[in-house]
């Protein structure tokens, strides 16, 4: 593996029941770099990232220089909060984690240790959404993998959540892999951009890359830009 | 009381808690009657229990490993949903039990019958109880986040595939003891009914968890007192008991 690289794929193709959903696709990271992935809906982007989580059968090679990885798919947990009274501590403690150690990363999050006792049913989706992104960085982790973080809450919401993710990303240096739709964070946050439409469209930093021509490519035509003069 | 009623007490409230207990991961997982398919499971190993004198359990057990191996495998194979996989497996396994059940046993097979317990087999029943809890309890958590969601156990290093089978035993564990009482027919309920009344009435996962042994284990102890003194099958029994633990628990259900 590359000095300074974190995550290394190389023709990775994965088939699902036999779809090849990802076809050959090749691509790096480097530590403390911020990954966005981007692509429409069924590009395959949930599913390359459960291969780097090794969760589904794939082809090719996936490197990882760490195993530090925390992996959040914030949309699946609001979805499945209600389904058991857990509490905001019995959430940490599915990680092995109490959450006096978390003072912290909480408070950060606009959180704090008195809502030890709440449901986590019970908070609010934005409070939620805090809340995944503490749990996510409970154990120090290397690489943060996102999937649609702020899926199905407002714009301030998610204002705050990739506001949070940058002040972390800045705290702490780790690397972030994040599947959006949102081209403003691309712009706000993205070292790198990979645009994935069964394979790897393009690869590199966003300025030389996300063209009116490539998101034409990538979503179709009809899709307006504008690029952001400021990162 | 007589020592044989203290005996059905103690091993029905054993297999209770511990069903009550297992039953609050089925309920987090969605798949909470697949206790029911798994008692049907039981059906050819009670058969042929039944036709060949030994011991309910230990066929229904035996059957059920070999059941739950072959769900287990073809889940891995085809990732098919658990239920439907099941659904399979148990239906061909009614299926045949008919085949070979003799007609004069089929009350026994479905609803159980406890009149013949050995200080044994009650024992046996205990001391299985409680090995299928403990190994529950270890790993209760990653369950739990694994019910939540595959991926995030996966990332956290959980392997998955690993804790479904160390339950998939102890459900095997413990249906296989519960058939004694409650006959194939309702196993399902065992498992169900406690947990469903233990999340009306807990605000956290500690309270969750243990409460769906208690809930298990009262439905045991009231069960057996009312087939001690109405006359009625204990299973039933049991089960009506359950059933009436859960509407209360509807009355002072907490947010």
């Amino acid at each position: 593996m590359k000095k300074g690289n974190i995550l290394e794929v190389s023709n990775l193709s994965v088939t699902l029941n036999r779809e090849e959903i990802i076809k050959d696709l090749s691509f790096q990271v480097e530590k403390g770099e911020v990954l966005i992935v981007l692509g429409p809906n069924g590009a395959g982007k949930t599913t390359l990232l459960k291969a780097l989580l090794g969760s589904i059968p794939y082809q090719g090679d996936i490197r990882w220089a760490s195993n530090k990885i925390s992996y959040l798919p914030p949309n699946e947990l609001l979805m499945r909060r209600e389904m058991l009274p857990l509490t905001v501590e019995d959430f940490f403690s599915l990680k092995g984690v109490d959450i006096r150690e978390v003072k912290e990363n909480l408070e950060s999050v606009g959180l704090n240790e008195k809502m030890a006792k709440r449901r986590i049913a019970n908070l609010s989706t934005g409070q939620f959404q805090r809340l995944n992104i503490a749990w996510a960085l409970a154990k120090k982790p290397e690489v943060l993998i996102f999937d649609e973080p702020t899926s199905g809450i407002d714009v301030g919401g998610t204002e705050t959540v990739y506001s949070l993710l940058h002040s972390f990303w800045k705290k702490y240096g780790m690397t972030i892999i994040l599947v959006t739709h949102d081209l403003n964070i691309v712009w706000e946050h993205a070292d790198n951009v990979l645009c994935l439409n069964q394979k790897g469209l393009c690869y590199g930093p966003p300025r030389k890359l996300l063209t009116t021509k490539k998101l034409e490519e990538l979503y179709g035509a009809g899709i307006k830009h504008y690029e952001h003069k400021y990162r | 009381m007589d020592d044989k009623i203290l005996l059905a007490m103690i091993m029905t409230s054993s297999i209770g808690a511990v069903a009550g207990y297992l039953g609050t991961l089925m309920l987090s997982k969605r798949m909470a009657l697949v206790g029911g398919p798994l008692g049907h499971l039981t059906l050819p190993g009670i058969t042929l229990a039944l036709l060949y004198g030994f011991d309910v359990s230990i066929g229904a057990f035996l059957v059920l490993i070999l059941g739950i191996l072959l769900i287990w495998y073809f889940e891995r194979k085809t990732r098919l949903p658990m239920e439907a996989l099941t659904a399979i497996v148990f239906t061909s396994s009614v299926a045949l039990t008919f085949l070979f059940l003799p007609a004069e046993e089929v009350e026994i097979a479905l609803i159980g019958n406890i009149s013949q317990l050995s200080v044994e087999a009650a024992l046996l029943s205990v001391v299985l109880s409680l090995i299928a809890f403990v190994m529950v309890e270890r790993v209760y958590k990653k369950m739990v986040l694994a019910a939540i969601s595959e991926d995030i156990a996966r990332s956290e290093k959980i392997n998955v595939g690993r804790v479904n089978l160390i339950y998939l035993l102890a459900v095997a564990v413990v249906i296989g003891l519960g058939v004694r009482i409650v006959g194939s027919l309702l196993t399902a309920a065992i498992v169900a009914i406690p947990a469903a009344t233990s999340k009306n009435l807990s605000v956290n996962m500690k309270q969750y968890a243990y409460g769906g042994a208690i809930a298990g284990g009262l439905a045991g102890v009231m069960g057996i007192m009312a087939y001690q003194m109405m006359g009625i099958p204990a299973g039933l029994a049991v089960i009506l008991c359950s059933s009436l633990l859960f509407l209360i628990s509807v009355v002072f259900q907490r947010e």
